[in-house]
């Protein structure tokens, strides 16, 4: 096994040298291929040649397009992309959720479909799944796909969706079969240019507009475009939520504690002034210990289950890190802006540092943190019920 | 859990089964209810020797079984579900640490053998004061002839009262705050001058203040290097806090384990009191707060085994992490038990004196917080 990893090492050592193009060494890249961004340039070359390696997706099967690593395999990719200062611009819903439900559910026909252009950035995927009158209680979607024999047709709304003005497609969950909550919920893909869908987006509090509303008019699906069975979709739509879960644990988020940037540490010494070396507000330094001890005991955790799950599959305890990503999160960004103090509540214009504004947006994002992905409480719900086995949940 | 070799394995399952059969809480009660002088029953430490743990770090030239940290956690961890009382933390992880760290050859052969079979019990002797602070060393120790007399006392020795050697934390130059002029010491409990005066504490285990009058050593007492013992005393410490934090990771995962097994079985308006959500839901993050604890825990002890660079932060990580774990846990799981918890005849109360006792030892959370910021260079 050591064989083979130090074996792989220098394969990964030699395509690196060769392939990553050394003007973005230690760059972080203008936005994500998969979600929204259209690269240029050496970007451009870096998300072809990693996307035809197939190591934007390392672990996934090589038949798809897919790296076909192991898992130890993987591990020292990430060593040595981390060495080299190169990182994957490829990412969005495709890899981090849809692909791997897919191959789970999917047929073979459906993976050659949908896998390859995931694994390189091509296509931006999004997500139909919260509707307005189905939140935190989501199989009471209404959404209605009527079958139409050799088509669907889709009418009804979808909100909260992520990215789908630039999306090319979407994977959701509809309705098929009004009689039954939770059987009566189909998979099914469709291409967002489809004539009947209409986007708007939502303006936030932080002045952005991250989510959106979908609406479906008359809209004509194809029926290879189901994923599973008919009326069997809750199981894949459910099953999909445990890889959203874990994608946090993934490369992105399991490495929150290094993750570069403006730190709280950064702007203790800007705010607040250190005397001898050693932050002189004392109340202060203890919060930011409790944050950054907080943020390790995460990356330690998300990098164990990542580690027990290659062994031993998904588990449900890997909600845990959900409810702890959007604690650390929320948590950083308000200390964040009290540590500016009144430098903290800036909102536009030449009289706030950019780095301060972009703060004080940050912190008012962070909130949805608790809500997007299952609110804190259904993260809750789910906890007690599948990992302690709690009853009434 | 991480995932544990063959040899974690077959060892997980030998301390499983014998803290079942025959060091159980119910075992630790009955210690408790005896008043054993120095905090555990006798047989109990007897059959930890027998089960070779007091050696699982000592190398098997000096009669241990040459193992690991990470190991020795798994091991940990299950006495500290039972609340085992035995010197097996002082001694043979604290106290081995030391000699296997700073000792010469003729220390090793002279201290291991003994403590790896349980015939001789070492501690650590550390605090002056009722803080957690070794970067304040006052006790003295004055170059007499070849050796070196100690005078000063050192307080809440853990096995202090059933402990046969010390390893002394010293001045043997400078002032109480220097990092410098720091030795450790070998020192004999039975040689003439060392006073114990054992107490009586919330947890029944065997803590003793110890005061050195002249106390007359040679020079080959001394562990390490004189006036360098700092970074020695800093590594054995760290050693202590894992080993320590992996035995209250088994203190808490049996309290959180037993209140949710109360939260399945006591009935309330006609229901499983864990079906309220406002109990369902402070379980749940208990199980976050404990899976968040152990992944600390076990970086430590895989850090201390690999030699990494971030011993010292992960330490501190570890302990006060689990030490915020198990302080909520154990109010918890009296909270939870409701009035029964608050009764002597019921095990919860045990869970948490053991829980105060340990949060202390070694540094508090306060403690830790400040030394891992420390580190962040602010």
């Amino acid at each position: 096994m050591t064989q083979d990893v130090n074996v792989f090492r220098e394969e990964a050592k030699a395509w690196l040298a060769d392939s990553f193009p050394t003007s973005l060494k230690g760059q972080l890249p203008p936005g994500i291929a998969g979600f929204g961004a259209k690269f240029t340039g050496d970007w451009k070359l870096w998300q072809e040649r990693l996307g035809e390696k197939g190591w934007s997706t390392p672990t996934w099967p090589a038949e798809y397009g897919g790296g076909g690593l192991s898992p130890e395999q993987a591990a020292v990719l990430r060593e040595e992309m981390k060495l080299a200062g190169a990182i994957n611009p490829i990412g969005g819903f495709g890899t981090m959720m849809w692909g791997p439900t897919l191959l789970d559910y999917g047929t073979d026909e459906q993976k050659q479909r949908y896998l390859p252009d995931i694994i390189r950035g091509n296509i931006h995927w999004c997500q139909g799944y919260s509707e307005p009158g189905a939140g935190s209680d989501l199989a009471s979607l209404q959404s209605f796909a009527e079958d139409r024999g050799d088509h669907f047709i889709i009418n009804g709304s979808k909100i909260w969706t992520s990215g789908a003005k630039e999306a090319d497609w979407m994977y959701g969950i509809f309705r098929t079969d009004k009689s039954n909550k939770y059987e009566g919920i189909s998979f099914i893909t469709l291409d967002m240019k489809s004539p009947g869908v209409e986007v708007k987006p939502i303006k936030l509090i932080s002045g952005n507009s991250p989510f959106n509303e979908v609406f479906f008019t008359d809209v004509v699906v194809p029926k290879d475009n189901l994923i599973g069975e008919k009326n069997k979709g809750w199981a894949i739509g459910k099953h999909l939520l445990l890889h959203e879960r874990s994608g946090i644990a993934g490369e992105g988020g399991g490495d929150v504690n290094g993750g570069g940037g403006y730190s709280l540490e950064d702007a203790a010494r800007d705010h607040l002034g250190l005397q001898d070396g050693v932050l002189a507000d004392g109340g202060m330094r203890e919060r930011i210990a409790d944050n950054k001890m907080f943020s390790h005991a995460f990356s330690l955790t998300a990098r164990r289950m990542s580690a027990e799950a290659a062994v031993n599959g998904p588990t449900p305890a890997i909600g845990i890190l959900k409810l702890a990503w959007a604690k650390f999160n929320q948590d950083r960004e308000e200390l964040m802006i009290e540590i500016m103090g009144n430098r903290g509540v800036g909102w536009e214009g030449d009289g706030f540092a950019p780095q301060e504004l972009a703060h004080t947006r940050a912190m008012l994002r962070s909130k949805a943190n608790s809500i997007e992905g299952g609110s804190n409480e259904v993260n809750l719900n789910l906890v007690a019920k599948r990992v302690l086995g709690l009853k009434g949940y | 859990m991480a995932v544990l070799t063959e040899e974690q394995v077959i060892l997980q399952d030998q301390a499983k089964s014998w803290v079942n059969d025959a060091s159980s809480v119910t075992h630790f009660r009955a210690m408790r209810d005896a008043g054993h002088a120095n905090g555990y029953a006798p047989d109990t430490w007897q059959a930890v020797c027998e089960l070779g743990w007091a050696g699982i770090l000592i190398p098997e030239e000096y009669g241990g079984s040459g193992m690991d940290f990470r190991t020795f956690g798994v091991v940990l961890e299950e006495t500290g579900r039972g609340l085992t009382a035995s010197p097996l933390l002082a001694s043979g992880l604290v106290g081995a640490s030391a000699i296997l760290l700073g000792g010469t050859d003729a220390q090793k052969k002279q201290y291991l053998p003994s403590i790896a079979d349980g015939s001789v019990i070492a501690t650590l002797a550390v605090d002056e004061s009722s803080q957690h602070d070794p970067s304040m060393i006052a006790l003295a120790a004055n170059a007499v002839g070849d050796g070196y007399e100690l005078s000063g006392t050192k307080f809440f020795v853990v096995e202090g009262a059933a402990a046969d050697v010390l390893v002394v934390a010293a001045r043997t130059s400078g002032d109480a705050a220097d990092v410098d002029g720091v030795t450790l010491f070998l020192v004999d409990t039975a040689a003439n001058g060392v006073t114990r005066t054992p107490l009586s504490t919330v947890d029944s285990r065997g803590y003793a203040d110890i005061t050195f009058e002249r106390v007359a050593v040679g020079a080959d007492a001394v562990l390490g290097t004189v006036d360098n013992g700092r970074g020695l005393l800093e590594a054995v410490l760290d050693r202590g806090r894992a080993g320590l934090a992996a035995e209250m990771l088994g203190t808490g995962t049996e309290a959180f384990d037993r209140t949710l097994e109360y939260l399945k079985t006591r009935v309330q308006f006609d229901q499983v009191i864990g079906s309220f959500q406002s109990l369902g839901h402070r379980q749940a993050t208990h199980f976050m707060n404990m899976e968040f604890a152990r992944s600390c825990v076990e970086a430590a002890l895989t850090a201390i085994d690999q030699d990494g660079e971030d011993v010292a932060q992960l330490c501190s990580l570890a302990k006060s992490q689990m030490g915020e774990f198990l302080h909520a846990m154990t109010n918890d799981m009296i909270q939870m038990h409701g009035g029964i918890g608050m009764t002597d005849e019921f095990d919860a109360g045990f869970f948490l004196k053991r829980a105060r006792a340990t949060e202390a030892l070694f540094g508090n959370r306060a403690f830790h917080k400040k030394r891992y910021i420390g580190f962040s260079g602010i």
